[in-house]
């Protein structure tokens, strides 16, 4: 019964600021166990939503559940089963990286400190520095740290590894992958999509406060289009006659170009009347698949220019 | 050289900009402050008996000479001003000088704000520059008003700018240590502490050499302001001194920048402990560790000022001076002269007491805006365990600050006057007073809970109830208007009885205060910015 329960579900959810809308009836829902990647540009509402789901903030309208129960309410009993890492860490400039460790495990009802030094260890954080002398990577760490250290059900990490180098972002990475493994769910908003394609079973996007896609990886890429690139016997032709094609670059019998994926089948019809030697799909990017949402405008404003 | 000066005509505006409220706030308070006490001066001791008593029972007090300073020509409004002020005034200055230059060198630095304008074509020596020339102009700025205030107050000429340049003098001087200390300590808060400790021991030095025969005086250079004696045979020369002394210290902090590496310091931070103690395992303990600066701070200030109460309590009647409205005064107040004399100072220093509480529960705001609170609210810890926290350190605090400073009053007291049981009376009455001070606490507290934004208001209470004390008597205003102030409520002690009631009251105000305060906090979003 608890195993189906969604970990995060939310639907309709409004958080207006005076007149300013900054959620505008968003959507999102986290299954147990599940790494789930929640996308969307700068401004576009996904720290209100994880304020929101902390409690921190009160929602103006709309659903919004958190491990079962009602985030305002319920605040400090939910806080005990889930860790937060926010994306900008401001520490205490006079305790030490790991007497805020320890501060804020012990808030959350203890740490374990096998765990919590061998995370120190992974990432090579040095505990006795005072806080003010921390890089913005390393108070990054701090509250990794804790988080990560921390026995909870749920984890909600705001863009957790801005900051980090490229090292300590696969120590981030495995870490990831270990609490999947020990059956945790994971939010994680972020702006790495590598990062996101390489954690995430779903990912949630977002746009101006309002959902505007959510699923599986594979899912998200069924609804886009994919690179194709291919070399044939005879040359080509007619390819920009078949429904489906865009951005074709022809040159006689070496041919690449976008397909939409319901119209692939027809596309590899095509090209068999001309005796295919070589073959070459390339499913879109995450980052792609992002541009792609948002990149109208960009395009738009490019053009302008 | 002029590569390593280059951006500092741009560097003086820009800091001019960021303190042109805090700069004018701080020199019109302290050309009031002054001339208010000119004014007083004037009014308290009408006939030139009452100065004389007065002056014989300054020159003849060792503990008001080593805690105030020399008196020279006390016998004369104008030496009666400088007595009062060459000290505190210079440290008013030097901590002012040692603010502004913190402020706009290691605390930039700290912050990495100075590194974004270093990469820009800006000398390595701008940022202390200007910093030094913001600093030595305010204290240039504040000897001529001061000079001229004086004057119009009808004191004169020569005295009135010795006073008013030795005070800037002294400014001078500490604009020098800090812009060492600026080198030297790596954080701000360290540089703070460096030039703060050279501050007291300088006060303690010319204490010392104030009560024997002086010559240690001349190692301090609060000691050096005095020694121009305002009003007595001015002795300018000491300005050369001053200067010099800045000279060599601006000398040594140049040396200094120029050698080190941006965001460096002589001393490096020391390594400190890889784990949490005992006393972080509360929030009350965390709370607590964030403002035990401000609690050490306030209990040894207030302790000093209690010592200085008390060391001069017995000559009350002296230094009061027997003019109608002193007499009309004490009247209304009741019992003897040294204790009325004492209940009123002690209200006084407990007003002032006020500001470590508000400080102490404004630190919930800068925690809560600093995003700090996020973090800790994402934890299972309740807002209002948090708020508790910070209620209780600052409701306990208040009691050791306020009793700190009846303790100071109540050890000097009882050596003067020979009487042990001085002690516990005075410590008893300024604990009597604490709950005004709660009260101020709990009206901070519904200030965070209810309108964040707008918590430092706290401040403005703080003032205006301060105000209210000192000119709602001579403005005559009705009752009710005075009964506003929490203050208007306490029993003068010593030298009456202790009334239950009002303070019962005043503990309940306080605590209602702090209820709504807290009921609010939980039910409004948390306000990061």
């Amino acid at each position: 019964m608890l195993a189906a329960m969604a970990a995060i579900e939310v639907t309709g959810l409004i958080k207006a600021f005076g007149r300013f809308r900054a959620l505008d009836g968003l959507d999102l829902t986290v299954e147990a166990g599940e790494v789930h990647g929640f996308l969307g540009p700068n401004g576009s509402g996904k720290s209100t939503t994880i304020r929101v789901l902390l409690g921190l903030l009160r929602k103006s309208g709309g659903e919004a559940r958190l491990l079962g129960g009602d985030p305002w309410t319920d605040a400090v009993a939910l806080h005990r089963r889930l860790a937060y890492v926010p994306g900008e860490v401001n520490l205490w400039p006079s305790l030490t990286g790991g007497e805020a460790i320890d501060l804020l495990g012990r808030l959350r009802g203890g740490i374990d400190p096998a765990r919590r030094a061998a995370l120190l260890d992974r990432f090579e954080l040095d505990p006795t520095k005072r806080a003010r002398t921390y890089s913005k990577g390393n108070r990054q760490k701090v509250a990794l740290v804790a988080a990560l250290a921390a026995d909870v059900e749920l984890l909600i990490l705001d863009e957790p590894t801005s900051g980090l180098d490229p090292l300590m972002e696969t120590v981030f990475q495995a870490c990831i992958r270990e609490a999947r493994g020990e059956g945790r769910t994971v939010l994680l908003s972020s702006h790495i999509l590598a990062e996101v394609e390489a954690l995430c079973d779903r990912v949630t996007i977002i746009r101006a406060g309002r959902t505007v896609e959510s699923g599986s990886l594979a899912e998200l890429r069924h609804l886009t289009r994919t690179t194709v690139e291919v070399e044939t016997a005879a040359p080509i032709h007619g390819l920009d006659a078949v429904h489906g094609v865009h951005d074709l670059k022809l040159d006689g019998t070496h041919a690449t170009f976008d397909v939409d994926a319901d119209a692939l089948d027809g596309v590899l019809r095509h090209l068999t009347g001309f005796g295919v030697r070589a073959l070459r799909s390339m499913p879109p990017t995450l980052e792609e698949m992002f541009l792609r949402h948002y990149g109208e405008e960009l395009s738009e404003a490019e053009r302008a220019a | 050289m002029s590569g390593l000066l280059a951006g500092t005509g741009a560097l003086t505006r820009f800091a001019l900009r960021r303190d042109r409220v805090l700069i004018p706030v701080y020199l019109v308070v302290l050309v009031a402050l002054v001339v208010s006490t000119a004014v007083q001066s004037e009014g308290l001791y009408a006939t030139p008996g009452d100065r004389a008593d007065y002056a014989r029972s300054i020159e003849g007090n060792p503990g008001a000479i080593a805690l105030v300073g020399p008196a020279y020509a006390v016998d004369t409004v104008g030496g009666d001003v400088a007595w009062q002020w060459g000290g505190f005034g210079a440290v008013t200055t030097a901590l002012i000088s040692m603010w502004i230059v913190g402020r706009h060198t290691r605390s930039g630095e700290q912050e990495g704000r100075s590194e974004l304008l270093r990469a820009a074509p800006v000398g390595r020596l701008a940022p202390l520059t200007a910093a030094v020339v913001v600093a030595v102009a305010v204290n240039v700025v504040l000897a001529v008003a001061l000079g001229v205030a004086l004057v119009a107050q009808g004191l004169e000429t020569g005295g009135s700018f010795a006073l008013a340049v030795s005070l800037a003098g002294v400014g001078i001087v500490f604009t020098g240590v800090a812009a060492v200390a600026a080198q030297v300590s790596q954080t701000t808060s360290g540089l703070y502490g460096l030039v703060g400790a050279t501050v007291g021991a300088s006060y303690l030095v010319r204490g010392v050499g104030d009560v024997g025969d002086g010559t240690l005086s001349w190692l301090s250079p609060i000691g050096w302001g005095q020694s121009m004696r305002p009003f007595a045979a001015e002795r300018w020369w000491v300005v050369a001194l001053m200067l010099g002394a800045a000279a060599a210290l601006g000398a040594v902090a140049y040396r200094l920048a120029a050698a080190r590496d941006e965001g460096a310091g002589a001393i490096a931070p020391r390594p400190g402990p890889p784990g949490a103690g005992p006393l972080l395992a509360r929030p009350v303990g965390l709370s607590l560790r964030l403002t035990r600066g401000a609690l050490t701070g306030w209990a040894a200030g207030l302790l000093l000022s209690g010592v200085m109460l008390g060391a001069i309590a017995q000559d009350a009647r002296d230094i009061l001076g027997d003019s109608e409205e002193v007499r009309e005064l004490l009247a209304r107040a009741g019992g003897s002269i040294v204790d009325q004399y004492l209940a009123i100072s002690l209200l006084s220093l407990a007003q002032l007491a006020a500001a470590y509480a508000i400080q102490v529960l404004l630190r919930m705001r800068s925690e809560e805006s600093s995003g700090r609170l996020e973090v800790l609210a994402s934890t299972a810890l309740d807002r209002r365990r948090w708020a508790a926290g910070y209620l209780a350190v600052a409701a306990a605090g208040t009691v050791v600050v306020v009793g700190a400073c009846g303790l100071g009053a109540g050890v000097a007291d009882a050596i003067v006057a020979g009487d042990a049981s001085r002690v516990p009376l005075l410590v008893g009455s300024a604990v009597a007073l604490v709950p005004a001070v709660w009260v101020m606490g709990g009206l901070t507290m519904a200030l965070v809970g209810l309108v964040p934004r707008a918590a430092p208001a706290a401040w403005g209470a703080l003032a205006g109830f301060y105000l209210l004390a000192a000119l709602g008597p001579l403005l005559s205003l009705p009752a009710w208007v005075m009964d506003v102030s929490p203050y208007e409520h306490l029993p003068l002690l010593p030298g009456h009885d202790v009334e239950v009631v009002p303070l019962v009251v005043l503990t309940a105000v306080a605590a209602a205060l702090a209820a709504v305060g807290v009921a609010a906090l939980r039910r409004r979003d948390l306000q990061t910015t």
